[in-house]
């Protein structure tokens, strides 16, 4: 990825200032919050909108003919057509909300593939993705008898692409893959590989929780068939989320839940489902979250996608030389492209008892195995220590990251 | 020294990281007459433990294996000192004893013989660690009454 040239003062203050939880003490020192890829914290903008949706608009959507119906229903489809200019969708029908990044792949995986698959087909994932990128996919194979195919991975964490495209093969009936990893922070060149698989007529589903959070994000652009993100990873509530899907895709699958909001007629002789993208979207939904999601699209779009990039990978690149001077360090996941989210171990200390010396200095990473259990198979390991970085850290929490580590050593040495 | 940390050197005093250094009884035990697996699987930390009861119902010899925190290793490593030469149900009585004291909010009172175990203590007040300190001697259950499982503390 090259660096732009131009050298903006980056107003770091006026960002961070804007996460109240950021202000606390924890353990007696002042909170460094270094575990945005677990979920990200939410500005005063967002807090307000969900407070302000609560205290003076709700109501159920879609249904009412009173006027706190009507705004209710003006707050949620407008937070959905926010949602479809951030990722540049063609149609607010191609829009589907849902509970987070896992229910988006749950319904790709059981709406459009578990009706087609069978013994014969195959589903192609990565050895990088997330288990919500990959359990659904296990669940579809033992529901149809389709195989799973897994394409590898090198030991700096990228995709092995000739493996990849060797694997592309005709019985291969959908490709699903991560944006970027969550463990390792490799960005995978996502917009490559769908062309490659459209060549071969392969959809694609992009697992893109931790894509949006760091990049602006264009699905035409990327070309790609389904794309599924999170709220909570882009600084808005949980319980909130996205599915992007083709419309002729979205338009020939079945609904994945029944109920309420997703028809049109309902009688014991037949029941007549509504249009997109309200098929998918079942029982009075998450409107509060929403309205919060769509208040985190304004806010990200206030100070812009690529300012956000620009700023995260200097901090990466600062954190990255940071933790190299460590001796003993090893840093998991050094792809030549990378989000700001570095995994790394220290020493022959556990991932976990790093993780609570660092919270007793107040330093919060997560260790473990990140939901990706075998990125660390892969790698020979049982978790690793993740920093993650967002758009309110700076480069005093790095400094006390490296501090605390050094506690960390002082300890086990 | 602040209150939190007095609490982080209690956990991870000198004998937890001795153990954890260099655990004893390591390693796997050729003649064992009882066994048992002892995973957290979300957490990584993965041990095997070994016991040789003789006729008498003694815990002739122990060993353990795996892989883990600091606080899994240590707590394997003085399980193995504490039951070794021990009877059986003086064994279970520890286990009743120990998991008591670290999960309960009144301190169990402690066998003599476990005097070192104290050195556990200080993970009560970390309790997303507790089960790190408990996996061991939920295997050594296991393992004293044979279950097929393994044993899990998460």
């Amino acid at each position: 990825m090259t660096q732009p040239q131009a050298r903006t003062t980056l107003p770091v203050e006026n960002w961070r200032k804007d996460f109240p939880i950021l202000d606390q003490s924890v353990s007696g020192h002042p909170l460094v919050f270094l575990d945005s890829a677990a979920s990200a914290q939410q500005p005063q903008s967002v807090i307000d909108a969900v407070a302000r949706y609560q205290q003076e608009d709700h109501a159920n959507v879609h249904r009412g003919v009173h006027t706190l119906s009507h705004r209710a229903t003006d707050a949620y489809e407008g937070a959905r057509d926010k949602i479809r200019e951030f990722i540049n969708a063609s149609s607010r029908t191609e829009i589907v909300l849902t509970s987070g990044t896992t229910e988006s792949i749950n319904l790709v995986a059981q709406s459009f593939c578990r009706p087609r698959v069978g013994p014969g087909d195959k589903i192609l994932i990565t050895h990088l993705e997330h288990h919500a990128n990959i359990v659904p996919w296990q669940m579809v194979c033992e529901q149809t008898g389709a195989e799973l195919v897994v394409a590898p991975i090198d030991d700096d964490g990228q995709l092995e692409l000739d493996a990849l495209r060797a694997l592309m093969t005709d019985d291969v009936f959908i490709l699903a893959m991560g944006h970027v990893s969550n463990a390792l922070g490799t960005i995978n060149p996502v917009k490559e590989i769908v062309a490659e698989a459209r060549q071969r007529s392969i959809p694609v589903l992009v697992d893109g929780a931790q894509g949006v959070p760091h990049m602006a994000i264009d699905v035409q652009d990327l070309d790609c068939d389904f794309y599924a993100f999170s709220g909570h990873k882009m600084f808005g509530p949980t319980g909130t989320g996205v599915l992007y899907g083709r419309e002729s895709l979205l338009d020939a699958m079945p609904p994945y839940q029944g109920g309420g909001d997703m028809i049109l007629e309902v009688s014991f002789d037949g029941t007549v489902y509504n249009d997109l993208p309200y098929k998918f979207e079942a029982g009075t939904p998450n409107i509060s979250g929403v309205v919060g999601l769509g208040a985190a699209v304004d806010y990200l779009l206030s100070i812009g996608m690529d300012r956000i990039a620009v700023f995260e990978q200097q901090l990466h690149d600062y954190m990255v030389a940071a933790l190299s001077e460590i001796d003993g360090i090893r840093l998991v996941g050094t792809a030549r492209d990378k989000a700001s989210v570095q995994s790394f171990l220290l020493d022959d200390i556990h991932s976990h008892d790093l993780g609570t010396i660092l919270d007793h200095q107040g330093v919060a990473i997560r260790t473990g195995h990140h939901c990706a259990m075998p990125v660390m198979t892969r790698l020979g390991i049982s978790g690793t220590a993740r920093a993650s970085v967002a758009l309110y850290n700076n480069r005093d929490d790095i400094d006390r990251l490296v501090q605390a580590l050094g506690k960390a050593q002082q300890i086990f040495s | 020294m602040s209150q939190q940390s007095d609490d982080l050197y209690d956990l991870y005093r000198e004998l937890i990281l001795d153990h954890a250094r260099s655990p004893r009884h390591f390693g796997r035990l050729e003649n064992a007459t009882h066994e048992a697996a002892g995973i957290n699987p979300l957490c990584g930390d993965k041990l095997r433990l070994y016991l040789q009861i003789d006729a008498d119902d003694r815990i002739a010899d122990t060993s353990f294996e795996g892989t883990g925190c600091a606080i899994s290793v240590a707590s394997a490593s003085l399980l193995t000192d504490t039951v070794i030469g021990q009877p059986v149900a003086a064994a279970e009585a520890y286990f009743e004893s120990i998991t008591r004291r670290l999960t309960g909010t009144e301190p169990a009172d402690l066998d003599a013989r476990l005097e070192k175990l104290r050195a556990l203590d200080g993970v009560r007040e970390f309790p997303s660690r507790v089960k790190c300190a408990t996996l061991a001697w939920h295997a050594l259950y296991s393992a004293l009454h044979k279950h097929d499982q393994p044993a899990t503390t998460e």
